[in-house]
Parts: C-alpha cells; structure tokens; sequence
C-alpha cells in the first residue's frame, strides 16, 4: 500500500510539473507572438519601406572568354558580340503566345523553336533563355518598339564563341556550350559557384574544357537598383571582369589543314609531335565536325547527323581509338632486344618463311623467306620470323616492361580530355581484364603475336607518335601537349606549358642510332620507299598493317574483302634523321597496307613542315609494294603485310 | 484478407486522432511554404518533402505500435551506440562546412548527434524509471552524467543547435523526475555567474552570432544579413501578409536557407500575423496533447518520456521562431514539420510515434 501512496504523490508532484512546464510554453509563445505583432503591426510600415528598399541586387558581369591562337597567331576560337533575344519563362504570362507574338515581329523558326523547347526543359524558369540568337539591328528596332507587348523578354548583348576556322582540329580545340546540370556540380566542386553566376556556357571537350579555368576569367559584378519586378533602374557601382587567358598552342594551324586534308575524308588520326618538347604539331581526327554548332545549343537535326553518322566523327580517334599497330611495332621491339641484351646488331637467323612454335606455324609475309636476316635488314624488310622468335625469346613480360617504359598502354598526359590507355599486353593485364579463370592464363603463343604489333596490343596514334618521339630523342620523355603558353591578355604575362622532360629512359645512344638507320633504310629501299621517292629530306619510317578480319583458311585480296573489313594502314616516322624536328604516327582505317594509304600522308606532312612546299588534297594511295605482296595468312592469326 | 485487415486496424488502433490531425496540418503548411520557398526550381523539393514526410510517417505508424515496454529495452543499447557512434564522429568524422558531425559508413552518412535526440531522452526516462520511489540526490547526479557525455561530443562537432536540443530533452526528463526547485534554481545562478567563461569558451562564430543578435545592424553583410532580412521579411508581411507564393522577401531571393532554418520568415511574409497566430495555435495545440498523453500515461518511463519529447517541440518550435524573428541567437533548428529536410523529419515523427504508443498502449497496461 505505501507502494501506491508513494505512486500517487510522484504522479502528483509529476502533474504539477506538467501544468509548470505548460505555463512556460504559454508564456513563451506569448512572448513569440508579442514580438510578431510589434514586428507586423507596430512596425509594419517601416519594415514595409524597408522591403520596398530592399531592390539592390548585384548583377554578374560575365568576363571575356579567352581566346585560343596557333602557334603562328592564327585564330582558332574567339569571341564576338551579338544581340540575342530572350525570355524568362517565370517572368511571362503564357509562353506560347509569346512566343508567337514574337514570330510577328522577328523571325523566328521552327528549329528556334525545337532549341528553346530544349534548353526550358533544361533551365530553371527564371533564367533567361534565348529563342533567337544574331539578331539584326533591324530586328533588334522592331522589337524595341514593341518590348512592352511581351513582359519577360528582353534582348540581350551577348558574346558568342566562334571557331573561325570552322572544323579545323576540332578534337583538340573542342567546343563550349550551355552548362548543365553536371556542369554545375563540377564548378561547385571548384568552388567556382560565385565566378559563374553570370556565365551560361563552359566548354565540354578538348582544350576548350581542360583549360576551362584558365579560358574563363573572373566575374565582375555591378550593384544595381532594381524595380519591383527586378528591373535594373540605376547601377551604384561597378566592379569590372578580369577577362579569361588566352592560349597560344603548340598547334600550326597550316600543317593541321594539310594534314586533315591528306585524309580526304577518310577515317584515321594522325599525331605528330615535336621529338625536342613534346609539343603537338598536328592532332588530326577524321573526319570532324564543326564546332561552331554547338555553341547556340545544337540543333536537333545536326546532333542526329553527327550522332548517327557510321564514321563516327565526334570521336577522337587520334588519342581514343586503340588499334594493334601491326609492323610498326617491330623497332621499338628491336630497341627492346638490344637494350635488354637479348639480341646484338649482327646476329642473323636463316628465315625459312615461317617459325615453327609448339604444333603451330607462324607465317612470314614472303613465301620461303627472307634467307638470312639481322636486325637492320629486319626493319627494313618487314621480316616476321624474327620477331616471331625475338618475342619468343624475350618473352612477354620483358616486352611489356620496356614498351610500358616508352609510354606505351598507359595514359600520355596529353592536355584534352579523354585519353584511352591503349592495351599492352600482359599475363597481369590478362589477369585483370578478365573475370573468368580459364581466360585468365597467359598462353605462350600469344607472346608470338604480340611481337608484331598484333595480337592484344592496341594503341592510338599519340601513342605511337609518343613512343617514337621517346625513341629518337635518346630515352628523354616529355608530355605530349597542345597549349604552348597561357598568357593574361591585359598583363601581357606568358606562363609556359610543360617544356621540362618527366622522365629519361636508359637507353644507349648506339641503339638507337641503329634503329634510326633501319627506319630510314625503310624509306630509302625498304617498304616507304615509293612514298618518299624524290624526297628534300631524309626521313625514317615504318609502315603497318593491322589486321581487321580473319579470313579462315582463305588468301586475303584487299580488293575482294569490303572496305570496312579491309586492313588499317599504319605510317610512324620521324624526319629529317640527323636532328628529328618532327615525329609522326599516322592510321588510315581500312586503308589497307600501311605504305599504301598512311604513308603518302606522312609524306605530305613531312614535306610542308620540312621544306614549306606541299601538295594539298587527298594524299594519293600508292600501289601496293611490290616486295610485300597481298599478306599470307596463318590460322587465326593476324597476318602481316609489309 | 483477414490478415490484411488484422493489419489494417493494428495501424489504426495505434493512433492518436488528435495527435495526427495536428501534425498533418502542420505539414500541410510545411509542404505549402516549401513550395511557395522553392518554386523558382520547380517542384524538385516538393516533391523530395513528400517523400521524406511519407518515409517518416512509416516510422511513426512502425513506433506507434510497439509497446512503450518494448521502447524501454531500446533505451540502453541506443544510447551506448549512439555514445559510440560519437566517439567514431570526434576521431573518423568527414568535415562538411567547417564541422566534423557526420560519420561515413561507405555509401551512406549518417549524423549520430541525431540519433541521440531520441536516445537521450529515452535512457534518462528508464534510468529513472528503474530507480522509481527511491530516487535520491546522486540519481540526479548520475542522470546528469549521462547527460553530458555526449553534449560534451557533439559541443565539440562543434554543433550548438543539436546540443542545445539534447540538452533540452534530458533537462526536462530530469526536470519532470522531479529535481528539487532549489537546485534548479542554485544551477540557474551557477550558469549566470560561469556566462563570462563561456564566452571565453565559445567559438568565433558563435560569439559573433550573440553579439549580431544584440545588434544585427553590426554585421549588415555577414552574420547580421540573416536576421535584417528574416525581419524585413516578417514586417513587411503585417497583419494578413502578401498573399501565397506573393512574398518578394522570398522571390527576390533576399532570404537565406529560405526552405530550411529560414523557412518561417517565409510563411510570415505571405500569411501575416494572422497565419502566425495560427500556426503558433497549432503549436500549442500539439504541444497541449502531448502534454495530456503524458498526465495519463501509466508508468513512470512513459510519463517522463512523452513529457520530455513533448517539451522538445516546444524547444524546437521556439527557438527556431525566435532566431528567425530576431529574439534568440541564430542556431541551426529548424521549425518542426515545416521545414525542408528528412533526417529532422525522421526523428521528429519517432517522436510522434512514441507519444502515440504511450497513448494507445495505456489501457493494456492498466489492466
């Protein structure tokens, strides 16, 4: 019975507790609501004046974009001003009869239309949205004159980016365009929020997004009076944009032009770097685009022709397409044996026509072979059955540690976006690249293959450019890139890119020395030589073929198989010999043998780098050597042609 | 079927009808004023506020029906975790805006210091509870410990809002248990004489925040801006205010953390006086219910339990009005059932979900 008394006089004491605690509630909710009545009656007029005040707003100044120049001062990207119209979706009645309203006065098309459409969907409501862009004075009176019709619209001095030279190295320059959603959350991460509240484009891909920050600028603000619906009525102050930097590449615009237009449309990428800095001379991509499309906001019609298009001309071949390189391969392969010391300049095999591995035969490219060949004569006859069994005997792993060490199958460092790796092969790449055990184990005869640039191995023209240029530079390695300085345009100051070596590769000055004389051997008697014939300069070079079909237990005719399963033609070569002031790697997709499509290309390159004087058009495809005839195939192994 | 309808009524049987009318216009007018906060973007928050208020009623409909004895086992454990999960926060924490109070459990981050809004007020209500008629001066000692503890932890974070809130919760457990007058107001004294080493104590933020509080014409573009415009924004709105979705406080973007902590400068600007009074009647309405489950609960655990999460509104419901209409120092709380956010939501409705558990499971335990 206590227990209850005891219960009853804690619930009590409890209760009491309870109607204290309410009272305070009371009390203090009181207290809240005296102050909202002093806030809301006593001082509502003078809060009401202060909110009418209350219409000082800061309005972004967008800064000048930077602009992009080739090495020689060519304009590649810059920008002008033109008036545009446009509508903030929040701030009108009804859009549709706005914008028909608007049609009466301006013309407006079915195509602005579908953009604008496009890009509300996008937008937030209160942001202005274009629905015509270049407007002309005439236009720009006509609506002037009726502005009060159409609350919500205004016409706007906008800049516009422009590529002057239209599709011209549109892979490396890129493009910009309006900034979305993804965009947004990248300059959030930059705690660039606050700099890009005015700004409604950033660049998407190439140099134009790897140097966004630099191109950008910083953003001014003015102080302006507004009105009650947000109008500015007066500016207070001003605080003027630092406009973005300008970048000079490394890029001649003239030797990119040339180059692009050796390719005649065809697919393929051609690379080509100064051996002496890493400075990309030329990256070509083909076929391109014209990135002037992109900047109003691309139009349906146009995105479908670039996105449906079979050759694909948004990729980026030369940094992006991976492909075995075929012969190509087979210097840097010989550089490898004699820097590992597995093979000296004079050792000779008898090449029978073919190498005999486990109960598999590897054909050579010439019926009964090439009798005895050493390592000179093997680059400059293409000898397979030396490479057979060079691979063999330095086996796979020896491989991929000096080709990685020459940049191969692993990123270059290129300054645009987008780089592929490349695939080196491996027993650990394998190992990786595979989830299934019985795919996992690396099998001997694969080594085989991968010693003439076929089997796993795959790699973009920069990479091959790359390596090379690692080669003939004696082991000293730079990072291949397009932007030569970033210069403050109002300072006048120049900050230059990478011109500092990362890394040296032990290699001996001999054997390269013997590597660069078989390559030039290669174009003087060997498979180049009908490309290069009458020649100002002297160059080295190695052509490839990458197979892409097998053709089981048949004789492969280039003419006979369709184009698209025809052979990539590969060209890597440097020039002149004695002091390389340019390397290159160039592919043809399906351009058959390499000396046939690749290195005509390379030689018109070389020949307007080298001497000034080039012919400009398609490069002509040469007949197909004599000394290496349509390429023997062996069982499900990739054949080599030249 | 009989299972679904067995179901159905076990859902039903556990609800406080007053008590939920109560929060659904509350988050009638949250999901109003959220809106009217956010709709330059669309109805993107909106439309994550309904998904937070419907994942957070699971949650309440879930605690509604376990037994308050049920409740009482959790009280041990979730306060020991949550002690441990602070302890994790002070030495792996991730740092966001300056404060290290969330801990990353790989895809996820949770925030201890929310876990422990409910685990405070839910052990100090079973300590006492298991020392019922025998309560002695080290009880309240021993209570104040468990108190401490983890404010000590999150204080450090530092997060003032959340340890004020925790603090509050078990004051008023202990407060409720029945700490004598005299040392309530002996402490009161204390803690006036130790402010100037508080002060001391305080961050710069902090102490920036009280002196702007005291003259928020100081800082105009900095830590004063807040509350110049949450005022301006109440004010202006006067008797009946400007209209819904009318508020140019609101449009021209003058007010901060509009659908979050600022919310109510907001609903103040279009709805006026007027539907301040309303909402601080549907406060004390809220506020008034639990209160009543708490007079009739039948344990002490209960009692204590529903009185503290009651008065725990109250605080959060306070506070946050008063730090928008400039009476209180600016501390991250947001207004009950109003505010933008589902972790404050979540704990807010396990706390309605209690009360109604206390309330629905009284007449079982009498018997």
């Amino acid at each position: 019975m206590s227990d209850f008394y005891h219960d009853e006089q804690d619930s009590d004491r409890f209760r009491r507790r309870l109607l204290v605690a309410g009272a305070v509630v009371l009390l203090a909710f009181l207290l809240l609501f005296s102050r909202f009545f002093y806030l809301q009656v006593l001082r509502h007029a003078y809060y009401t004046t202060r909110a009418e005040s209350n219409r000082i707003s800061l309005v972004p100044i967008v800064p000048n974009r930077g602009n992009i120049v080739d090495r020689h001062g060519v304009i590649l990207a810059r920008n002008y001003s033109a008036f545009t119209l446009e509508i903030t979706p929040s701030k009108t009645l009804d859009l549709e009869t706005t914008i028909d309203g608007l049609a009466g006065i301006v013309e407006i098309q079915a195509k602005d239309r579908r953009r604008f459409k496009r890009l509300l969907k996008e937008s937030k409501t209160f942001e202005s949205i274009p629905i015509r862009t270049r407007l002309s004075d005439v236009e720009v009176a006509r609506f002037t004159a009726n502005r009060f019709r159409f609350p919500g619209v205004e016409v706007k001095a906008r800049l516009f980016r422009q590529y002057p030279e239209g599709a011209l190295a549109a892979h490396a320059i890129g493009y910009i365009s309006r900034i979305n959603a993804k965009d947004e959350e990248a300059i959030e991460d930059k705690g660039q929020t606050a700099n890009y509240k005015g700004t409604d484009h950033i660049g998407k891909i190439g140099l134009e997004a790897n140097y966004e920050y630099e191109l950008h600028g910083t953003a001014g603000y003015e102080q302006v009076e507004v009105d009650f619906v947000g109008r500015a009525v007066r500016v207070l102050s001003r605080t003027p944009p630092v406009s973005g930097n300008n970048l000079t590449l490394t890029l001649d615009s003239k030797l990119q032009k040339i180059a692009e237009q050796a390719f005649g449309g065809r697919r393929g990428s051609l690379a080509a770097i100064d051996p002496s800095n890493g400075a990309i001379l030329a990256l070509v991509s083909s076929p391109a685009f014209d990135p002037n499309l992109f900047v109003d906001g691309i139009r349906f019609d146009d995105w479908d022709d670039l996105n449906n298009n079979p050759d694909k001309p948004m990729l980026n071949r030369a940094i992006y397409s991976a492909h075995p390189p075929g012969s190509t391969f087979k210097p840097l392969m010989a550089l490898g044996a004699l820097t590992s010391g597995k093979r000296t300049p004079a050792y000779a095999i008898a090449d029978p026509g073919y190498f005999d591995f486990g109960n598999r035969r590897f054909m050579d490219d010439k019926v009964g072979g090439h009798g005895a060949v050493d390592m000179f004569k093997s680059i400059v006859v293409s000898c397979n059955t030396y490479y057979y069994r060079l691979a063999n005997d330095m086996g796979i792993d020896a491989i991929a540690r000096f080709m990685g060490d020459l940049g191969l199958g692993s990123k270059t460092g290129i300054d645009i976006p987008g780089e592929a790796s490349g695939i080196l092969p491996s027993p650990q790449w394998k190992q990786r690249r595979y989830t299934k055990k019985e795919q996992q184990s690396w099998f001997p005869g694969e080594t085989i293959s991968v010693g003439i640039g076929q089997g796993y191995n795959a790699y973009s023209t920069l990479h091959m450019a790359h390596a090379l240029a690692n080669v003939v530079n004696y082991g000293t390695v730079f990072r291949p890139h397009l932007v030569r300085t970033v210069s403050n345009p109002n300072s006048g100051e120049a900050r230059a890119i990478e011109a500092d070596p990362v890394r040296q590769i032990a290699l001996k000055t001999e054997h390269v020395d013997l590597i660069k004389r078989a390559m030039a051997g290669v174009v003087k008697e060997g498979t180049a030589s009908r490309a290069f014939a009458g020649a100002a300069y002297q160059s080295g070079g190695k052509t490839g073929t990458a197979q892409v079909f097998s053709l089981r237990g048949g004789k492969y005719v280039a003419g006979q198989v369709r184009e698209r399963l025809r052979d990539h033609s590969w060209y890597i070569a440097f020039a002149p010999v004695d002091q390389p002031r340019i390397v290159l790697a160039v592919m043809v997709e399906n351009g058959g043998f390499g000396a046939q499509s690749a290195a005509p290309i390379a030689r018109q390159v070389f020949d307007y780098y080298l001497t000034g004087q080039a012919a400009t058009g398609p490069a002509p495809e040469s007949e197909a050597p004599g000394e290496a005839s349509d390429g023997p195939l062996f069982e499900d192994e990739p054949h080599e042609g030249d | 079927m009989k299972a679904i309808k067995r179901f159905l009524h076990g859902i039903v049987a556990h609800l406080d009808m007053p008590l939920l009318l109560i929060v659904l216009a509350l988050m009638t007018v949250g999901l109003m004023t959220v809106f009217s906060a956010t709709s330059s973007d669309g109805f993107d928050k909106l439309d994550k506020q309904l998904i937070n208020m419907a994942v957070a009623s699971a949650f309440m409909l879930l605690i509604a029906r376990t037994p308050p004895q049920t409740l009482m086992r959790f009280a041990v454990p979730l306060y020991v975790v949550g002690v441990a999960l602070l302890l994790g926060v002070a030495l792996f924490g991730v740092v966001v805006n300056g404060s290290r109070r969330w801990l990353s459990l790989g895809i996820i981050r949770i925030q201890p210091s929310e876990i422990m809004k409910i685990a405070m007020p839910l052990m100090l209500a079973w300590y006492f509870h298991k020392h019922e008629a025998m309560l002695k001066a080290r009880h309240f000692v021993i209570a104040c410990v468990i108190l401490l503890l983890p404010i000590a932890f999150i204080l450090k974070q530092p997060d003032l809002g959340t340890s004020l809130l925790i603090a509050a919760a078990g004051f008023f457990v202990i407060f409720l248990a029945g700490l004598p007058w005299k040392v309530i107001f002996g402490l009161a004294a204390a803690v006036g004489a130790a402010l100037p080493l508080v002060w001391t104590l305080m961050h710069d933020y902090q102490r920036r925040r009280v002196m702007t509080l005291i003259d928020p014409t100081s800082d105009p573009l900095g830590a004063g801006y807040h509350i110049i415009q949450s005022t301006i924004a109440i004010g202006s709105g006067g008797g009946v205010g400007k209209g819904y979705l009318g508020g140019s406080q609101t449009h021209l973007e003058f007010i901060p953390e509009k659908h979050t902590d600022f919310i109510f400068a907001v609903f103040s600007e279009e709805w006026g006086l007027l539907g301040n009074g309303v909402l601080l009647l549907l406060f004390t309405l809220l506020i008034g219910r639990g209160l009543m489950i708490a007079a009739s609960a039948p344990t002490l655990f209960s009692r204590l339990l529903a009185g503290a999460i009651t008065l725990v509104f109250f605080i959060y419901a306070f506070v946050n009005m008063g730090m928008v209409s400039g009476i209180l120092p600016v501390v991250g709380v947001p207004l009950p059932f109003i505010s933008y956010g589902g972790t404050a939501l979540v704990t807010l409705m396990l706390g309605i979900g209690i009360l109604m558990s206390i309330q629905t499971h009284r007449m079982l335990v009498k018997k």
